[in-house]
Formats: structure tokens, sequence, C-alpha cells
């Protein structure tokens, strides 16, 4: 497909538009990116500098990496400890230091087995190919990544695999927006919703909130798209749910996807995020017809009390209290090289996205 | 037949796995049974020594033995010598093909005869199943110096910063590989002294010239900043990438500036001189597409940036550690 | 990985996998969280390794057209 979606002219012409319209309004209005993909492409296509004064962007906690609480990451690291294991998961969760400073990939260089896979179907190959080992596959990520997690238990139940362990630590997204919205911590003026969560959710689990949100997708032009429905919401004072990704996104989303997410996972009664705590129904777990894959109920792991940096501020990064560099540590102490926090961790991690896409201030 | 750790022994069947292998095939009057190769040497040298550890050793468009090659002969041609002379040194993981090891030994002629390099000394070692990842090789190369003062710590204000092709293509090939991707393109794998040399015959005034390998563009960009205390800025705009190579980065989440090249490299020269580089390389396959991507803007603090198709100006920041696929 | 380029399904094979284009590159994906099924020639949205929804090209240009046009609309009457 050859698209022009991203030609300078229509990407300047919309920040222009952009730019009148909140000069009209006379203050700049503040706007929450939910997912760690906007922040991405927000920070690589320098919109955040594009509309510098007039929007300022708030980074959500929609980077599934960034709110994987340290004890979520201490379980990965004890369960890939345990002999004859192969312990598999998503790219750059390997990077995650846990309590003791030790991540996934410390644990390679020590020794244990540790993959990182593309797609989770890898874990189900690797557990046919290793028929005398076992195969742990710790399941991250949002609406979007859990039905492949689905697909996952319900082939390997298929096959009847004696070897493949998974851990979910599946999260849903309304649970996080109505928290950032009810807590107070941080005046939002819209939300900018998640394109591919959506994709799978439909835009209907937006209703209940009232605030504007709209749905982009991935593109510069897709975000200033939404930025510029978000905009007409504030000025016209509405507060409503708008798609402007709708060659991907419908209201009642991927209903397949729905229904294998259904017939496998439960609400999980709380789950803990980092950087926000305790959530109530936030998560998913394995469902009772899948728990001999369950690997938090197969093996029996104990966990260190975990441990925060004590000058670590990822929890108000994530819920848009702070900005990255506010924190005594970001650029110095803690880099993408030697994370500390999580949001330094993943490139979607609002720390690693200010780091790796800082503003240079040329005297040209 | 496939190597065994008795072909490392140092008996009869090393000399055999010699004969019939490596002497086969890269045998010169400067190549002997001796201890050490005695040379003559006049003026200033250059030596660079450099580890190939590619994993997998055959890849489209190279194998680890032209690699190898290539990657000494650039590394002596970027500081403006002409490649004389190399040694290799062969780790070898019991169980690799004779006819694997061959292809190799045979890539390493082949490369070798484009520049007239020699391999003068060389050493093999087989290691257990599992101590290595069926071959490594260490490769040492020497070069007369044609021409001094090419460095990174040389670059000056108001100088034009040219890469002589699209970048990005050995990483991405390599990488397509282990994720099990089918990329339409080949590594960039290739010797680059064809170009270099009329470069530095034709009297262009190079401040600094490196070939773009592990780090890719950025890792170059931030060390040039770093060494010569200058800022540096690029155009997204003007960088040469092929579409797939841009698709792969898409598709993993990874930057293109940070993917590795093994026959591409970056030069620094002022910008009178341009007509008379791009003359030369535009009349070499191997640098047809080169292109100004930058320049040097300000002496005095450093710094590596990239003006982003939209005008707003970022750090070209350098990828750390492993390139692992972002999730969301 | 939210990968905003579409690809397009050049071979479907056995078992729900379909071999996926994307600016050149082609790899596998799982066409498991389709139904109905795609077909050759369809574009999709994939998500670590899966197709998560089938687009169609016109939408995607469509929706540009749409957008600068109520660009040039606000320009026009100066807001």
């Amino acid at each position: 497909m050859k698209t022009n979606l991203n030609s300078k002219e229509v990407i300047l012409k919309a920040k222009d538009t952009i730019i009148k319209k909140v000069e009209k309004l006379g203050k700049p209005i503040k706007v929450m990116e939910f997912c760690g993909g906007h922040t991405h492409a927000i920070m690589r296509y320098g919109i955040d500098k594009l509309l510098k004064g007039y929007i300022e962007f708030i980074h959500g906690p929609g980077c599934p990496v960034c709110v994987a609480s340290m004890d979520r990451i201490d379980l990965a690291i004890e369960l890939a400890k345990i002999p004859n294991t192969i312990f598999t998961t998503y790219g750059d969760l390997l990077r995650v230091p846990g309590s003791h400073r030790k991540s996934l990939l410390d644990m390679r260089a020590l020794g244990c087995d540790v993959r990182s896979v593309y797609s989770c179907l890898e874990a189900f190959d690797t557990a046919l190919q290793n028929p005398n080992k076992n195969v742990v596959f710790f399941a991250i990520g949002f609406e979007t990544t859990t039905p492949p997690t689905a697909v996952l238990l319900k082939k390997a139940k298929e096959h009847k695999l004696k070897n493949l362990f998974v851990v979910s630590n599946h999260v849903m997204t309304p649970p996080a927006v109505r928290y950032i919205l009810n807590s107070g911590i941080s005046h939002i003026d819209g939300i900018i919703g998640p394109g591919h969560v959506s994709v799978i959710t439909g835009t209907k689990i937006y209703e209940e909130f009232d605030v504007s949100i709209v749905i982009s997708g991935f593109e510069a032009f897709d975000i200033l798209k939404a930025i510029n429905m978000l905009l007409d919401q504030h000025i016209k004072g509405e507060r409503k749910v708008e798609n402007a990704y709708t060659r991907a996104v419908t209201e009642e989303g991927n209903k397949e996807a729905q229904k294998l997410i259904e017939e496998t996972l439960d609400t999980r009664d709380s789950f803990s995020w980092r950087g926000i705590g305790s959530l109530p129904k936030s998560a998913l777990k394995i469902n009772d017809d899948y728990e001999i894959f369950d690997a938090e109920k197969v093996f029996d792991v104990k966990l260190p009390a975990s441990k925060e940096h004590p000058l670590c501020i990822c929890p108000k990064v994530i819920t848009g209290v702070s900005k990255p560099t506010d924190c005594k540590l970001f650029g110095n102490l803690c880099t993408p090289e030697n994370p500390i926090g999580s949001c330094m961790v993943s490139s979607e991690g609002a720390c690693a996205a200010y780091y790796k896409y800082q503003e240079v201030e040329l005297c040209m | 037949m496939y190597v065994k750790l008795s072909h490392g022994g140092g008996a009869k069947e090393t000399r055999e796995l010699i004969e019939k292998i490596f002497l086969k095939h890269l045998k010169n009057e400067l190549l002997t049974n001796e201890d050490a190769t005695i040379l003559s040497l006049e003026g200033k040298v250059a030596v660079t020594t450099d580890s190939f550890t590619v994993s997998p050793i055959f890849f489209k468009g190279g194998d680890i033995g032209k690699l190898s090659v290539a990657g000494v002969v650039n590394d002596l041609s970027v500081m403006g010598a002409k490649p004389l002379y190399m040694s290799m040194g062969f780790i070898i993981e019991e169980g690799l093909s004779f006819e694997e090891l061959e292809k190799i030994v045979i890539s390493i002629k082949e490369e070798a005869s484009k520049t007239g390099i020699k391999l003068i000394t060389a050493d093999t070692k087989v290691v257990p199943k599992g101590f290595c990842d069926k071959i490594y090789i260490n490769a040492t190369g020497i070069g007369k110096l044609l021409k001094e003062g090419i460095s990174s710590t040389n670059l000056k204000e108001g100088d034009i910063l040219i890469v002589s092709g699209p970048i990005g293509n050995h990483g991405a090939t390599i990488l397509s590989i282990r994720n099990d991707f089918d990329i339409d393109i080949s590594s960039d794998c290739a010797s680059l002294w064809e170009v270099i040399e009329p470069l530095l015959k034709e009297d262009i005034e190079i401040h600094a010239m490196r070939d773009l390998t592990r780090g890719g563009l950025a890792s170059v960009l931030n060390e040039f900043a770093k060494s010569s205390n200058v800022e540096i800025l690029i155009n997204e705009e003007d960088i040469p990438i092929e579409q797939s190579v841009r698709g792969f980065c898409e598709i993993l989440g990874i930057e293109p500036y940070s993917l590795a090249c093994e026959g591409t490299f970056i030069m620094a020269i002022p910008k009178s001189d341009a007509e008379k580089a791009f003359n030369i390389l535009k009349s070499h396959k191997l640098t047809e597409k080169a292109k100004v991507v930058g320049e040097v803007i300000k002496k005095g603090k450093e710094g590596a940036y990239v003006k982003t198709l939209y005008g707003s100006v970022r750090y070209l920041e350098e990828a750390p550690g492993e390139l692992l696929p972002r999730i969301c | 990985m939210c990968l905003a380029i579409p690809s397009k399904i050049v071979e479907i094979l056995d078992n729900n996998i379909a071999i996926v284009d994307t600016m050149g590159v082609r790899r596998k994906a799982s066409l498991e969280l389709l139904n109905p099924k795609p077909k050759v020639g369809d574009y999709v949205l994939l998500h670590v390794g899966f197709a998560i929804e089938v687009l169609s090209e016109e939408d995607a240009l469509e929706s540009l057209k749409l957008f600068e046009e109520a660009l040039d609309y606000e320009n026009e009457f100066e807001l």
C-alpha cells in the first residue's frame, strides 16, 4: 500500500490548523495519550515539539512493560531460574531490572535460558521442539496482546502439551483510564485513545467516561487528526468518544478475539500496576479450564520482598503527574543502557522516549 | 566430511585440514610453514584487528569469510591506508562441514583478490560442540598509509557529511534471518577500497571517514561529535534507506540509524570538494546512491542531532545494548 | 508492537498461517483472530505476529482525503 499520509504538507497544514484553534482558545490544552505506541510516535515525529506551547502531552500508563510491577518482574526472574526451563517473553521486558537490579538479560548472562520472542507462537514451537524442557511464556500487554495469548492457550490444550506454561500479566485499559480520571491527579482536557487496543475492544469500552476521547492510529497524520478532533470537542464543550481511526476500529471491535479471551481468561480481583498500585478488576488470569498451563499455579515460586529505588518517580510519570525530566535520576543514573525505573526500559516508556528524542536547542 | 576435534590436535589431521582446505585456496609466497612471517615494510603503516562472530555464517550478500576480509580492508581504507597484508585466526566448532568451511575459505580468497590483500599468517583451533557458534574468525590487517590526518578528531565546522549508500542493509538482512523474515535486500558486505583509493588519490580533503559497522550511523556520528567536539546535524529525509529496511524497522520498532552496515561509509569533507567526491562516488556501483546527509554546524560543543521530516530537531541516540523489539 | 503500516497477505498456508508483506519484508502471521478469514491480496493490521483486523486500501486513502478536505475548509474560513 502506497500512502502519503505523512506528507510534509499535510502535517504542517494540520499543525497550523491546530495552532490557530488553540490561539483562538487563548490557552494550551492538555492531552493524554494513553498508549505507549502513541508516546513513541509523538516523540519520534517530533509532534510534541511542533505543537509546543499549544498542546501539552501527558504520557499515560499504556506501556505494558512500564506498568509491570516489580513483583511481576521478580516472578519472571524466579521462573527463569528454575532448572530445565526455557523462559520466553516479548522483547524489551528483558531489560527491566527487578528488585535486586538484575534483569532477565542478566539472568541469561548468568546461565538461564531466556529468549525474546516476536510472537507467542514461538513459545509453542519451542515447547514442541524441546519435549524434555519446560517452556514458560511470560505474557504481558493490554487488550491487543491478550488474544494471541488466548490462541496460545487453546493450541496448547489442543495439542495436549505438558511442557508449556503461561503467566498472564494481561492488563486492561478501562480500569487505568478510570483511575486517572477519578484520582484527580492530573487535569486532562482530552485523551488520545489507544489504536490497536480499540481494534480489539471496539470504541464501546470508553462510553462510561465523562471526558473527550478520540481513538487514533499511529501515523503522524492520525495523531494530529485526533488532536484536531479533541480540540473541536473542547471548543464546542463536548465530551464524547470519537473515532479517528475508522480504517481499523469499529464500535464493536474484533468479536473473534473477544470470544477467545472470554474462553481462556478470567478477570482478576485486583492486580498491582507499577506506579499506580493495586487496581480492582484490572487484569486477567488464566481460567480454570486452562489451569494446567498456568505457571502461577503449577510452580511454587517464593518471591523476595520487592523494593523500588527511593528516588525513582516512575509512578508519577506513569500517571502523568510529573515529566521524566523532573526526576533526579533521569539521564544521569537512569539511562536506557542502565535503567532504574521501568519507564526508561521500554522504548515506549515516557522516560526512554524523552531520553531518546530529547529536545535540542540549536544556536544556528 | 566435517571438522572433528582431532583436526585441532596439531598432528597429521591438522596438517590435512590446512592442506586440503586452507592452503588449497589461500596459498601465496608469504604464507609458509614457519612460525612467523618475515616482512619488510617502508614508511608509515596502519594496523587493525577485528573478530567476526556473525550468526548465521551464511547470509544473502555474503558469509563470515567475505565479511572478515571486507571488514579488515574497510578499516584500513577509511584510515587512508592501502590494504596489503592480513592474518587470520579461525576458531571452529567441531561438526562444521568441510563443504561449509571450504565455501568460507573460497569467499576469503575471492574477496581478498578484489584489493590484492594477502593472507600472510593464519591459525586454526577446533573447539568442542557448543563452545562456539560454527566458526569465529579473527583478522588483523596491515596497510600502507597513503594519506595522513584522516581522523574522527578532525571534523571542521562547515564540513558536509556524505553517506556512501543506503544504511542498515547488513543489520536488517542478518536480523531478518534470525527472526524468520524474508527480506528483499542483501547485506551490503563489500570491500570499499576500489572507491576509497580514487578518493585518496584525487586529493580530496577528507577530514574524517568511517565505515558504518556495529551501532550504525548513530554510533559513528556520536563518536565524531565527541572526538572532534562538534555539533552535527543530519536531515532525516536525506538519509538513504531502502524501503524494506524501513519496513523491517517498523515491524520491530527499531531505528535504522542503529542498524549495522558492512560496506557503507561516511566521510566529512569541506563543501568545496563535494563535486570532486561525487564524481568518484557516482562512478562506482558500490556508492552510486551516495548522498549528503548533513553537516557539521558548530565547533565547541558535542552533539549529534537529526532534523525530523517535519522540521523538529532531536538527538540522534545510540541504541542501548541489544536491539530488542518493542511490544506495543 | 503497534505497527502502523498495513501488511498485504501474499499467500495463505495451512493452520491459519499466512505469509504477509510489509514494505518488502515477508513473514508468517497467524490468522486465528480473524473471522471471517481474509483472502490473498487483503491488507491486514498486524500485532505481535497476529493479524488483528482487515483494512481496505480505499479506507486508508479516503481517511486521508477527508482529513485534507477538513483542513482546507478550516483554512478557507479562517476559523
